[in-house]
């Protein structure tokens, strides 16, 4: 079973995966995904009827802890990682006109 | 014996015997990096100063009589996927190439308690992403063996180095054989234990249901040591597991008798290079003439892991690198219209192939539609691997195989057919799907001279009888070879 990926498939990846992509990327990346999902789909050879997805190996449930603050203000070395900082601020571009 | 000839643990003894400082061992391990990282390229950032600084203050505390552990004074390198506070951690990526941690991880915090000297970060493939340390985006490193080859990965620089001599051991993390893959293609110990038992705090995620933080040593004894130090419960992981049983070293005993071995017939499988399966084979009659009971038995689904890990791995890929956005920290595009134009922009430009390739894959198996299909089948089916490891270990007490089906391949052969390369980890992956503890040790070398990787795994929480059975082989091949201690490259 070949998949073939279309051009609306991978344009709507790229939104969800927030990539753009040249045109010679886009090509590349259609082939790539479709020969990986085409391998994928051997798991359709296992019966998995009843099975129940284990996203955990251990019945780890919930862990909680009290809300408290225990790390001091590292404010200013913080904002010494961000691309571009104002006034002990980030600054992003704007999201609405 | 020459200091930079000692094991981590050797070296340790010799610093609290007061035959050497913490200060001359940095010292010779620096001079170790600036004299053949220019042709290895282990690592991304070498720290000299801050190196020299920590020496000094570790040894007035060895000396104070207030440090005295294992591995006190010790010189160790961490993989750039690890945050360290005040030194740049990358990745290996462009995305995060400028990038310094306000905190550091806790295994690095637990080690640094015991007196660890931190030389450096080493290079890996970009965000954990391969199996060559070729992805990376600061250029290859090479194998110490033979630098025309790969040293494995995504943990290449960590093996490289301790391979070359340029540190005592290394950190890793192994996501589906990041450790003992490169530690197998160096000729090194690497263990990746069982899931939880590390703390993941300040681990840049990949896959963080598979991540587990290891060692990479030159010998059992150190992988016991390192481990013993590194484990611990963290209330800032929430998968971390309370164990009581994290004395690793006490499992340094010679004794395999009545243990039971597995050897998977699916391990033995078309693909597997002939003098990989003989070496393999080879040290699992040493063990029998040791006394243990060893098996053949058929432990199904092997085929299945690697597509099963790779849907998994990239749908947790894609949700963990979500947060390179371009606004607190990382790279940022120059010239772009609006947010989310930054965003696509700042993402393609930081991200390399393979990582793209992956969000991408993985963005598709999580979207509407697929989901059922792709993300939860793969979850059914690694509930299926689970119980065929259950079922192997009612009967056996450690699964013994090859770590990688060839040892390491040249420069430049892998990265043309990502999947070729992806079955490249057909037996170190189940490991991480299962959650269990796996050690990689070398077991000989093929006609080219590079080294073959024995393979041990056991049931969750079982690392003791791993520790046991490699420290029991390693001394089989001791006595076997005269003078022989650990591989040595150089």
């Amino acid at each position: 079973m070949a998949n073939i990926i279309s051009d609306e498939t991978i344009e709507y990846v790229g939104i969800l995966a927030k990539l753009e992509l040249s045109e010679k990327e886009r090509e590349q990346a259609k082939k790539d995904m479709g020969r990986m999902l085409d391998y994928i789909d051997k798991l359709g050879e296992l019966d998995t009827t009843g099975v129940q997805p284990m996203s955990h190996v251990f019945p780890v449930q919930n862990v909680f802890r009290e809300d408290v603050v225990t790390n001091g203000d590292r404010r200013d070395e913080m904002l010494s990682n961000a691309p571009e900082e104002k006034d002990g601020m980030f600054v992003a571009p704007k999201t609405f006109e | 014996m020459k200091i930079t000839d000692m094991t981590a643990v050797e070296l340790a003894a010799a610093i609290r015997a007061g035959q050497t400082t913490a200060v001359e061992a940095a010292e010779a391990m620096l001079d170790r990096i600036r004299e053949r990282d220019p042709v290895y390229h282990c690592y991304v950032t070498v720290d000299r100063e801050g190196a020299l600084s920590q020496a000094r203050a570790v040894q007035e505390k060895i000396a104070a009589g207030e440090l005295g552990g294992p591995l006190a004074g010790v010189p160790v390198a961490v993989k750039d996927n690890l945050c360290t506070e005040g030194l740049l951690t990358t990745c290996a990526s462009r995305m995060l190439q400028n990038f310094v941690p306000t905190y550091t991880a806790e295994a690095v915090v637990n080690l640094q308690r015991a007196g660890a000297v931190i030389l450096g970060k080493t290079n890996m493939d970009e965000f954990a992403m391969g199996s060559t340390t070729e992805t990376s985006a600061y250029g290859a490193t090479k194998n110490p063996w033979n630098p025309a080859h790969v040293p494995g990965g995504s943990s290449g620089g960590s093996a490289a180095a301790v391979a070359a001599g340029e540190c005592y051991y290394a950190l890793g993390s192994d996501t589906g054989g990041s450790i003992r893959q490169p530690a197998a293609y160096c000729g090194m110990v690497g263990m990746k234990p069982t899931y939880g038992t590390v703390s993941r705090y300040g681990l840049i995620a990949y896959g963080s249901s598979l991540d587990q933080i290891g060692p990479l040593t030159k010998d059992v004894t150190d992988c016991a040591a390192v481990l013993e130090t590194i484990a611990s419960y963290d209330k800032k992981d929430s998968t971390s597991i309370r164990r009581q049983d994290t004395d690793f070293m006490s499992a340094l005993t010679e004794d395999v008798k009545g243990l039971r071995i597995g050897i998977p017939n699916d391990y033995l499988k078309e693909g597997l290079e002939e003098e990989v399966r003989a070496a393999v084979l080879q040290a699992a009659e040493e063990l029998a003439r040791s006394g243990a009971v060893v098996e053949r038995f058929d432990l199904s689904l092997a085929e299945y892991a690697i597509p099963a890990y790779y849907t998994i791995a990239a749908a947790e890929a894609s949700s963990n690198l979500e947060r390179f956005d371009g606004i607190k920290y990382g790279y940022r595009t120059k010239e772009y219209a609006g947010l989310h134009n930054m965003y696509k922009k700042s993402r393609s430009e930081g991200f390399g192939e393979e990582v793209k390739r992956r969000i991408m894959l993985g963005s598709f198996v999580l979207s509407s539609g697929y989901y059922d299909a792709y993300y939860l089948k793969a979850l059914r089916v690694k509930a299926l691997i689970k119980q065929a490891f259950d079922a192997a270990f009612a009967r056996y007490d450690v699964i013994l195989g090859p770590v990688a089906p060839t040892t390491a391949p040249k420069l430049g052969e892998s990265l043309a057919d990502p999947i070729r390369m992806y079955l490249g980890d057909i037996y170190t992956i189940s490991v991480n799907l299962a959650g269990l503890p796996g050690i990689s040790l070398p077991c000989g070398k093929d006609r080219q001279g590079l080294p073959i990787g024995l393979q041990l795994i056991g049931d969750c929480f079982q690392e003791k009888k791993l520790i046991r059975t490699a420290y029991t082989y390693e001394k089989i091949l001791q006595a076997k070879q005269e003078g022989y201690r650990h591989e040595q490259t150089i």
